[in-house]
């Protein structure tokens, strides 16, 4: 990746949480960056820290009980991380925006659907509200909302799913930002609508020209979707590779075993599903050993002493295991 | 009815509507949801009958209205030649111990006030199976070992567990009473991948056991071709097409069937590059007032003027393979 490319540029991000349980270590240190209009897919299971990570960046935890222990994330040559609060303000929404997975709770709802996104554009772009309301009708004709104009005053129970996720997806948009983060945002939509949704992303994306990280725990909706996917597991990144090699070449034996557990509609023969026993860890302590080791078939004796850190196993392929499952020894 | 060892389960022109009252003080009926709306099939012992459909097509009530949770609107439900429509009181209720189900929400469908052991031993005691204390746990501990949890549990509460093994106490009270048929209402969609695949699975692995038939409600198409022998599409309210689990695969014919299977997400980056999408337009439409004719004709991509006009009938187009769509030669 040529460095004058890179949008985003995080380092050693660790975030946690005082609960009354103790210290919940929900995000370990993780570095990433993302290129000018690049799709990146962040794959994980619930509470693997995905979506921690990325309201980390746009400083979103709630705190207390959240903190962001360490790490950097350079916007433009800015931490965001080190931002006043004004200052953050100023990129959310405007530069950096995200989409939410429930449509439902994630509006406001005793504003109209008008009201809602016209204060995003009043606020960021400074725009009388006759020109943020004539511009707000035209973000919903380009997510393909019918009758634009009148569906302006009404309320968000008065839209379907499908239809506020895309208004949602039309507030993100709605001050051109150079980064969308979407958190899962066809988790909760059916599967005609979820394409809906896809394709509309991918058309806004090449269009406006804007990088996107996309979370989910649906490993066939980024395959689809991204250029380069990142896997975590109990707050680290497990394994990173261009699209291609991620599925045709996955090196971790979490990802082995994640795509061994889906279905394939595609193929004839019903193999049996390869399962994952065990459960995903609690993180109330920091692991000394691998984090998936307790339910890894791989596992060797290296394995319980010293977590892997990622390291590069071919061409932008990073992954973190002591051991190479394909040959089934030590690296 | 014809006398076939093999048929379990006959449901014939089933109807569910839901009154809507009107918010106004005396309460008039105002409208009515027309949630199931003359649907029939066949179910055979020991095969899995996958109903798929999106959100509010109405499969779950149908799961529900076969088990006489909701009682028809009209319609006959005949499990080994018995119509369940007509049982009612103490016939129905043991009838009803041949047919269980397992609910989507494991959160939810466990009582947190009971251990393990009660929630398991329940339907024992319901119908007066049990005979001693010791002969219930020991019951208890089988049926726990059959799905794989440490029958040591017994005395622990459901929030102690994890959604997949909340899921496999489930399982096992469904289990308790040897039951024929098992109407599985989204039972993994809760769950999160790596574990979805251990309970589909040991599924599979109890239906080879213990001969069960499954009538198995998901909206995920890909996990349905896998666990699936024969699968029926839904759409608000009526079934569409209904086929051998490969043949639907391969040969869809009902423009819906095939719109939704191209909707679904392969997980490899070489196919989805390649794929052709069919993306329908809109929503699908409510079931207070559902399209005239076909159903599906507001968001078809090939629709005609006789869609509009006449209601298609179910047509068998080839052996077992059934579709109710006009355009279908």
């Amino acid at each position: 990746m040529d460095t004058q490319d890179i949008l985003l540029d995080v380092q050693g991000l660790e975030t946690q949480f005082k609960m009354p349980d103790g210290l919940v270590y929900a995000v370990n240190g993780v570095s990433f960056s993302l290129a000018n209009r690049e799709t990146v897919g962040l794959v994980g299971e619930s509470g693997c820290g995905k979506s921690v990570t990325m309201l980390s960046i746009l400083r979103l935890i709630p705190s207390p009980p959240g903190k962001i222990a360490a790490g950097s994330a350079l916007f433009h040559g800015q931490d965001l991380l080190k931002m006043s609060n004004e200052e953050i303000r100023q990129v959310r929404g405007a530069q950096i925006s995200i989409v939410f997975q429930d449509p439902m709770t994630s509006f406001n709802s005793v504003l109209t659907i008008g009201r809602q996104i016209t204060e995003t554009l009043e606020t960021h772009l400074g725009m009388s509200s006759s020109q943020a309301k004539k511009r707000a009708v035209e973000l919903l004709e380009l997510v393909g909302i019918p009758k634009a104009k009148d569906r302006l005053n009404d309320y968000p129970h008065q839209f379907s799913g499908g239809m506020r996720q895309r208004t949602m997806i039309a507030m993100a948009l709605a001050c051109r930002p150079q980064i969308l983060i979407a958190d899962e945002p066809t988790t909760a939509l059916d599967v005609t609508i979820q394409a809906q949704i896809v394709e509309l992303v991918k058309r806004l994306r090449d269009e406006l020209g804007m990088a996107i990280i996309w979370i989910t725990h649906d490993l066939g909706i980024i395959a689809g979707l991204a250029q380069r996917v990142i896997v975590m597991y109990g707050g680290y990144f497990i394994e990173e590779a261009p699209v291609k090699e991620l599925y045709g070449n996955p090196q971790h034996p979490y990802t082995i075993g994640l795509l061994g557990s889906l279905p394939r509609m595609d193929l004839d023969e019903r193999q049996q599903l390869v399962s994952i026993e065990g459960l995903p860890p609690v993180l109330l302590e920091k692991p000394q050993s691998c984090p998936f080791v307790p339910r890894c078939r791989y596992a060797i004796e290296r394995c319980q002493q010293e977590n892997p850190p990622l390291q590069a196993v071919g061409p932008d392929h990073r992954v973190a295991c002591w051991v190479d499952p394909q040959k089934g020894r030590a690296r | 009815m014809a006398v076939d060892d093999q048929l379990l389960l006959r449901v014939e022109n089933l109807v569910k509507y839901f009154p809507v009252s009107s918010g106004s003080f005396f309460r008039r009926q105002a409208s009515v949801v027309h949630a199931v709306d003359d649907i029939s099939f066949d179910l055979h012992r020991g095969e899995t009958l996958g109903l798929v459909g999106e959100s509010g097509c109405g499969k779950s009530t149908t799961g529900r209205t076969i088990l006489q949770l909701y009682r028809p609107t009209s319609g006959s439900v005949y499990l080994e030649g018995v119509d369940l429509v007509k049982l009612k009181g103490k016939d129905l209720r043991m009838i009803r111990r041949k047919m269980q189900m397992i609910f989507q929400d494991p959160y939810a469908s466990l009582n947190p006030r009971m251990t393990v052991g009660e929630i398991v031993s329940d339907p024992l005691l319901v119908y007066n199976e049990a005979k001693s204390r010791k002969e219930i746990d020991e019951e208890v501990r089988y049926l726990l070992g059959l799905v794989k949890l440490d029958p040591s549990y017994t005395n622990r509460y459901p929030h102690e567990f994890s959604g997949g093994q909340r899921q496999r106490i489930g399982v096992a009270r469904a289990l308790a009473l040897r039951p024929q048929l098992i109407v599985c209402d989204e039972p993994i969609s809760a769950l999160d991948v790596s574990i979805q695949a251990q309970v589909v699975n040991l599924l599979v692995e109890l239906q080879k056991q213990f001969k069960l038939t499954y009538l198995f409600i998901a909206h995920d198409l890909s996990m349905v071709r896998h666990v699936c022998d024969r699968v029926a599409v839904m759409y608000l309210g009526v079934i569409i097409e209904l086929a051998d689990c490969h043949e639907l695969y391969h040969n869809p014919l009902h423009p819906y069937t095939q719109a939704l299977l191209s909707s679904v997400p392969i997980p490899d980056p070489n196919v989805e590059e390649k794929r052709q999408r069919t993306i329908l337009k809109g929503e699908i439409p409510s079931p207070v007032n559902p399209p005239s004719g076909c159903r599906f004709r507001t968001r078809c991509p090939i629709v005609q003027a006789v869609c509009a006009k006449l209601k298609p009938e179910w047509r068998e187009i080839k052996p077992s393979h059934f579709v109710a769509c006009h355009l279908v030669a």
